[in-house]
């Protein structure tokens, strides 16, 4: 593969969009300006920072330390899908969000290992990182919007759900509602990326490795394969996430414990 | 009338094992109790006292609905020994603010149950049609009475009625009231809150007042 080599001055000429940006939001006071400036330099310290450490992993190319950045990878995405919903479970929030996020995340990395690379590669650094990477990133996305889901609207739905208990039914059929509208809103986003594929918009994948030289046709079909595997991984995360936290919203009675939750 | 000084042996279970109906001892949890009653199948008792008491606090225990301790067995058998579900559908609260989770008043009932609900809507003054409505546009009166049917299809053994008649007018009230006596004529027994005092008298043989989440009889 023949990648284009780019240099800081390309980044330069990249940056002259963005700082026009900045001039036109200090005329119109849109007050974004700082803000825009941050991101932007936040942007490009922290893709350096990553080029550098993945520079080192992909030298040192040991197993041990692809799997603590992996292991870091996992934590930081349980975090960030842990900190959306502005509810919060007392106990096991993080918990809650970390094995939904860990689990559907690892299995579909083993489909991948076992899809994209040839028998015996083993656990090659430049393969695994990002493939866990892209992965984390649409799991991460699919736990949070189903955390929250049932988060935020499990209060508004107790009189219903409070309802039917009090008729007898089971917390599971009380709670099926909720249940199956929260973990639809978390699948709506990867159903849309994949309508969306190529017709609206050219997937990151793909788009990386045309840029990089390859043969459409064969980074299409890269792209293929890892949309399906995103696509499962975040379904299975949408009713993981969603089921791990109904059950911390119940006891051994039945009951709704609406004194689990907690503000932000 | 409260059992826990009345009765001395020292297991709950074997105390209890002859007795009908719903016996409660010594029950408390958040802000409640420690609370004892009993209620024999048909009778019916009356729970008065000022709001914020814990009327519905205590309700809410009894269907174990909130976490607390304390004994309740029904018909001799402890409440442990029933699934929740089961013992929710045999000992039944009518909460002052009813839940819907459907857009049809139908959709609340089991099919087999729409015949029965639909006798019971005429003889509480509903519209004929009632069944057939959406939720949203029903009045609060409507509702109520709708949750009461909503609750006496399913034939619980007993029934737990927090201000079953606070949002209706007179006529309506008293139809209901007619209603709750078919039911208690049939065996069930009922625990009614209220704060009408004439209400009380004309229902229950026993009221209670609850203040500061403990029981007193009037």
């Amino acid at each position: 593969m023949n990648a284009l080599p780019l240099h800081a001055g390309d980044i330069a000429i990249a940056a002259v969009v963005v700082v026009l940006d900045a001039m036109l939001s200090i005329m119109m006071r849109l007050q974004m300006h700082r803000a825009l400036a941050i991101a932007s330099l936040r942007m490009v310290v922290q893709l350096v920072a990553l080029g550098f450490i993945l520079r080192t992993v992909f030298a040192v190319d040991a197993a041990w330390l692809t799997a603590t950045l992996v292991l870091a990878m996992t934590l930081a995405a349980a975090r960030e899908a842990a900190a959306r919903p502005r509810q919060r479970l007392h106990r096991g929030h993080f918990v809650a969000s970390l094995t939904s996020v860990a689990a559907p995340s690892l299995l579909t990395c083993l489909f991948a290992l076992v899809c994209l690379l040839p028998a015996g590669a083993g656990w090659p650094p430049q393969f695994v990182i990002p493939v866990v990477g892209i992965l984390l990133g649409n799991v991460l996305n699919a736990v949070s919007i189903g955390m929250t889901g049932v988060l935020e609207s499990v209060t508004q739905d107790a009189p219903a759900i409070e309802a039917r208990l009090l008729l007898g039914h089971t917390f599971r059929t009380a709670t099926g509602e909720l249940q199956r509208r929260a973990v639809r809103r978390a699948m709506v986003p990867l159903v849309n990326q994949m309508s969306a594929a190529g017709i609206i918009t050219m997937p990151g994948i793909m788009t990386g490795q045309v840029l990089a030289g390859m043969d459409p046709l064969q980074a299409a079909t890269y792209q293929i394969v890892l949309m399906l595997l995103l696509a499962g991984g975040s379904g299975l995360a949408a009713i993981l996430s969603v089921r791990l936290v109904l059950g911390r919203l119940t006891d051994e009675r039945q009951r709704l414990r609406l004194d689990r939750l907690s503000d932000g | 009338m409260s059992l826990s000084s009345s009765l001395s042996s020292p297991s709950p279970r074997s105390r209890y094992e002859r007795a009908q109906g719903l016996i409660v001892e010594e029950l408390s949890g958040a802000r409640i109790g420690p609370v004892s009653f009993a209620l024999a199948p048909g009778g019916c008792v009356a729970l008065m006292g000022p709001s914020g008491a814990g009327k519905t606090l205590l309700l809410r225990q009894v269907v174990d609905l909130d976490p607390g301790s304390g004994h309740v067995v029904l018909d001799g058998k402890a409440r442990e020994t029933y699934a929740a579900p089961e013992w929710r559908r045999r000992v039944m609260l009518v909460p002052a603010v009813s839940g819907w989770w459907a857009s049809t008043v139908a959709a609340h009932f089991p099919d087999e149950a729409l015949a029965e609900a639909s006798r019971l809507c005429v003889a509480m003054r509903l519209p004929e049609d009632i069944l057939e409505r959406n939720i949203v546009g029903l009045s609060t009166g409507e509702r109520q009475r709708l949750a009461l049917v909503r609750a006496l299809v399913a034939k619980p053994d007993v029934l737990l009625l927090d201000e079953p008649t606070s949002g209706l007018d007179a006529d309506a009230a008293l139809a209901v009231e007619g209603c709750l006596k078919d039911v208690q004529r049939g065996g069930t027994a009922m625990l009614i809150v209220t704060h009408d005092p004439v209400q009380a008298a004309r229902l229950a043989s026993t009221i209670h007042r609850i203040e500061d989440g403990t029981l007193r009889t009037a």
